[in-house]
């Protein structure tokens, strides 16, 4: 099968998303913004990802998109009457970023866009939207359908986030040392977060939520080489490639789930895989540890099993016992506890699980009745164990997963 | 760039509070309008009245309605203001952050609505 056609306009389209970022954050870091700017270029932006697939992307992109912007510019903008704003863009796009790109590079304003998006003033589940909106040129239905809400209710999010950032006076700055890690870590939640909507695709079967997944490490890319001596940054970025290293591991040919430990790992991407060893140890070489960076050693600990080597259950419990001193969740309680279970048994996995029993965020958490089930059917309580996984049967939204559960549950009772 | 920060705080817990106390927030308030005007940032500020001193003012079909007591009766009350200059929303809410209020009751944060902000009439 020749695949050359989808990889060039999948390149072209790439291209096409990351001048149109760069001219986006330029703007709107001189304006504050963000609506007019997109106004300005969408029409441009449009004609590039229709054309440079086929003509491949030109040597100036964004002097390209600019002319598009300026000779389409003046009607569209009549047309959608938003008037003014997206006026002004087109106007500062003549005078001031025309002048540069003669002999410039477009200074890169992106970082502080994305600063802009996940600002504390801005409503914490619209930043990863916002981020994909803004940066990639994503629209409103595209994002939604990742994030599962309704088209209609992610435009109006979106809307009204950007309408925060103009009128409260949102800066686009890379924050102070003092704030800075906090206000990252917010950036770096966002791109978590839609890398994550795009990995809950194993199959890669939704085009739209695995392309997420990849918008997700291209982020993570862009921010680790923007700010390559944050350790977090290089540390989220190792985690995104060594969990994609995994993805070709994580289905059967049929469709199938299969559990880490079981996947083949001569499906694993080793080229991934190194270079997210090569980032973890230039993070760690810091010594400023942090949440990415010890999910990243996990999963490192975990690919070890590529090498022949056995899983090191008692190093990935030390790992967790870090993380949830450093960020307590329930979700790293849960994998603390399973660690706890390969290390020490059942017995004593299943006491860190129910330590946390009432925890009321768990009653929908399918993870934790998985976890509970697999653990209670080790020890031989069958009942137990078949209630506990009638409840993440019945919390699970991905069919092949169900269908795991559902065989675990089936063996049960034949015992 | 001009914001509002509007104070809210639980008045009857202020109107009980124990004398010294009082004074020490009335001494924290002095101190930080003092920073405010040292820094350029202060525009205007004031305190006002506890809401058993409101009236509430409404017109339909000509009569005027004149009710005692505040608009909405709500756990938190309108306690104050500062009118402020600020550079962008990092900055006003460093300085809502630092307004004794802050601690215990809540700062809320407005951009005014400058004449400039108005579309143009063409």
């Amino acid at each position: 099968m020749d695949n050359r056609p989808e990889i060039a306009r999948a390149a072209a389209e790439a291209a096409a998303r990351q001048s149109y970022g760069k001219l986006v954050a330029f703007l709107a870091a001189r304006t504050r913004d963000v609506a007019g700017a997109e106004d300005a270029l969408a029409d441009a932006f449009a004609a590039a990802l229709e054309r440079w697939p086929q003509t491949g992307v030109p040597e100036k992109p964004e002097a390209w998109l600019l002319a598009v912007a300026r000779r389409r510019g003046v009607d569209a903008v009549r047309r959608r009457q938003t008037g003014e704003a997206a006026r002004d863009h087109l106007k500062l796009i003549a005078e001031e970023v025309e002048a540069r790109m003669t002999d410039e590079e477009l200074p890169d304003e992106r970082l502080r866009l994305m600063f802009a998006c996940a600002h504390p003033a801005i409503e914490a589940s619209v930043r990863a939207p916002l981020i994909l909106q803004t940066i990639l040129g994503f629209d409103a239905a595209t994002i939604a359908s990742a994030f599962l809400v309704s088209p209609a209710t992610m435009g109006q999010r979106l809307v009204r986030a950007k309408t925060r950032i103009r009128e409260i006076g949102i800066p686009f700055r890379v924050p102070e040392r003092a704030e800075l890690g906090e206000r990252l870590g917010a950036v770096l939640e966002a791109i978590y977060a839609a890398f994550a909507e795009g990995w809950t695709d194993p199959a890669g079967t939704e085009t739209r939520r695995r392309n997420l997944a990849t918008e997700g490490i291209w982020l993570g890319r862009l921010v680790a080489s923007l700010m390559p001596d944050e350790p977090e940054a290089v540390g989220l970025l190792a985690l995104m490639l060594f969990a994609e290293a995994r993805r070709a591991a994580r289905r059967s040919p049929d469709g199938d789930f299969v559990p880490l430990a079981e996947q083949d790992t001569a499906l694993w991407d080793d080229t991934l895989i190194d270079e997210a060893e090569d980032l973890l140890e230039r993070a760690a070489a810091k010594e400023i540890i942090g949440r990415y960076q010890l999910e990243a050693a996990v999963q490192s600990a975990h690919t070890a099993r590529r090498r022949g080597g056995r899983t090191d259950w008692a190093a990935i419990r030390q790992l967790y016992d870090a993380l949830l001193a450093l960020a307590g969740s329930p979700v790293v309680a849960i994998n603390r506890a399973v660690a706890i279970a390969e290390d020490e048994g059942a017995a004593a996995g299943l006491a860190a699980l129910y330590v946390l029993g009432d925890d009321k965020r768990l009653d929908d958490y399918q993870p934790y009745w998985a976890a509970r089930a697999g653990l209670l059917a080790r020890l031989g309580t069958t009942g137990l164990a078949a209630e506990a996984y009638d409840r993440a049967i019945g919390l699970e939204r991905d069919p092949a997963v169900r269908r795991f559960l559902q065989e675990k549950r089936a063996k049960l009772t034949m015992l | 760039m001009r914001y509002m920060l509007l104070i809210y705080a639980n008045e009857a817990a202020m109107a009980t509070a124990p004398s010294e106390k009082t004074y020490q927030i009335s001494a924290a308030y002095g101190a930080y309008t003092e920073a405010l005007k040292k820094s350029g940032a202060w525009l205007a500020g004031d305190r006002l009245r506890p809401t058993q001193s409101a009236t509430a003012v409404r017109t339909a079909d000509g009569k005027t309605n004149v009710l005692d007591g505040p608009y909405a009766d709500t756990k938190e009350q309108l306690a104050g203001f500062y009118m402020i200059e600020a550079e962008d929303a990092d900055a006003a809410i460093a300085w809502a952050a630092r307004c004794p209020g802050a601690s215990a009751g809540t700062i809320e944060v407005r951009p005014i609505w400058e004449m400039s902000d108005y579309p143009s009439a063409n």
